[in-house]
């Protein structure tokens, strides 16, 4: 046994293209439907992808107009996903001026308390949208929030203003790995006791005409457009592209001695996260698999686990034709012959890809898979690929058996950055 | 805006402020300070200092908007150059 500090999963929240929190996510999950719609912009017709996965509920359904105008569209999602996690971790409401006095729930010390909020992107949506201001009318009239809007600490700055949150405020950066990479540093500075709660996940919105351009123009699209429903298609031999998602993920991670003493409801245990570098490409993963491969092995060994222990993985699986077969090798490279008995499943095929946000919002995804022991399918897989051959999950959602059991998440970024984070069923 | 009566600069101000930070109009009188009664930040005052010198055609320098402490001071201000 290793003497590290057990760190635990006590609060979820998220708003997502599924649903407006987590239990809607989680039920259009399991009922394998997708969150991908045509795009009704003007001018939509000019673009090679029109459609995209768009939240299922607006923030300004939830959110006064006054706060979201200092805030971007992926600040403000963060802080709906932050309340619901915070909420739902059993901790007293509050507000940047402090805790409700009537609210019930639990004090949380700001002093101890930590936020780690990642986004790819950052805030697209204003800067484009304060420069479309400058344009037509002059430096004077650009939103004097403009750079806190645009900046990609954003999010974690205003969810740390919210909560009370002075142990310290992170954001990290690594394109699609970024929000796992949240994790896996949210989960150090509770090892390190820095901190013993620490508010972490990650936010994207950046469906934007320029970012279906310039992905558009890359090809790494699916151009599925008559179909959008079904275009996001791991391991289908149709495969075509990615699908753009916007939403964000965020939970509430605790040291287990600071959440057995205040009495919270246990979801999963943050066993560890693993991390490499390809050193290949700025955009084109290592065909080799080597650094995924690498990223899983590292996070076993941070979690204590041994490949055995694993009966799951929450595939990175993004529907390229390159990307979702190389990731199956990098599994089985990692895993060796326990590879054979896991599952495998793609939620992008849902949710489309949330880019900084994916990785913590499939580890919310995983901690619900451990603890409800139910694996959502992978969702319009009609033709599986020839060269598939792990165990992966469709149609239907699948039991995992009771008893212990361990799962990875695993997150690319373009730049090379391959993360892969452990999660284990709380007992 | 030619000539504005006090109480119409007022009603004006309450209105650009219930549009950039939500602040019911009838929290908006005279004697109220930005910052210390209704809560409003430095960066929210650049919004609304721009949205009175389009409502009520006037200019706001910089350095008057420091001076600008309660609603009384932007209605008087405004008051002084829309005469």
């Amino acid at each position: 046994m290793s003497n590290k500090t057990t760190v635990v999963v006590t609060g979820l929240g998220a708003t997502t293209p599924l649903g407006g929190d987590v239990p809607s996510t989680w039920s259009a999950l399991l009922a394998g439907r997708s969150g991908v719609r045509k795009l009704d912009w003007e001018g939509v017709e000019e673009l090679p992808v029109r459609f995209a996965a768009q939240l299922a509920v607006d923030p300004s359904e939830v959110m006064p107009k006054q706060t979201l105008r200092r805030l971007d569209r992926c600040q403000a999602i963060a802080l709906i996903a932050a309340k619901e996690a915070w909420l739902h971790a059993g901790l007293k409401n509050r507000t940047k001026k402090g805790y409700e006095a009537e609210a019930d729930g639990f004090e949380m010390d700001g002093e101890r308390l930590g936020v780690v909020l990642s986004t790819g992107i950052g805030g697209l949506h204003s800067a484009l949208g304060s420069y479309a201001t400058y344009l037509e009318k002059g430096w004077s009239r650009v939103s004097p929030f403009t750079v806190p809007m645009l900046m990609p600490n954003g999010a974690s700055g205003h969810v740390g203003i919210e909560y009370g949150a002075t142990a310290g405020s992170h954001a990290l950066v690594s394109a699609c790995a970024s929000s796992a990479e949240a994790v896996g540093y949210a989960i150090d500075m509770i090892r390190t006791g820095r901190a013993d709660m620490v508010i972490c996940g990650g936010t994207e919105a950046c469906i934007h005409p320029l970012q279906m351009a310039s992905f558009g123009v890359m090809r790494a699209m699916s151009t599925r457009n008559e179909e959008p429903e079904r275009a996001s298609r791991p391991y289908d031999k149709n495969r075509d592209g990615f699908v753009l998602g916007e939403g964000a993920a965020v939970m509430i991670l605790e040291s287990e001695e600071h959440a057995r003493k205040r009495g919270a409801t246990i979801h999963a245990i943050a066993a560890g996260c693993g991390y490499s570098g390809d050193s290949y490409d700025i955009v084109l993963p290592d065909p080799s698999g080597a650094g995924q491969a690498k990223a899983m092995r590292r996070a076993l060994d941070n979690a204590d686990l041994k490949p055995e222990d694993i009966v799951h993985v929450n595939a990175h699986a993004t529907s390229t034709p390159s990307g979702d077969v190389a990731e199956l090798n990098s599994i089985k490279a990692a895993l060796g012959d326990a590879a054979k008995n896991i599952t495998v499943t793609g939620t992008k095929s849902m949710t489309g890809h949330i880019l900084g946000g994916a990785g913590a919002l499939e580890s919310v995804i995983t901690i619900l898979t451990l603890r409800e022991g139910l694996v959502p399918p992978t969702a319009n897989v009609e033709d599986l690929d020839d060269e598939v051959d792990l165990d992966i999950v469709r149609g239907e959602p699948r039991k995992i058996p009771d008893g212990p059991a361990a799962a990875l998440n695993n997150s690319f970024g373009f730049g090379g950055h391959n993360v892969s984070v452990a999660f284990k069923r709380a007992l | 805006m030619a000539v504005a009566t006090e109480e119409q600069i007022l009603a004006g101000l309450a209105e650009i402020i219930d549009e950039i930070v939500g602040i019911d109009k009838a929290e908006v009188t005279p004697e109220k300070n930005f910052i210390d009664d209704l809560d409003i930040d430095s960066l929210s005052m650049v919004e609304i200092a721009v949205a009175a010198q389009d409502k009520f055609e006037v200019e706001i320098p910089d350095d008057e908007l420091r001076n600008l402490k309660t609603v009384k001071d932007v209605v008087d201000f405004v008051q002084k150059l829309s005469v």
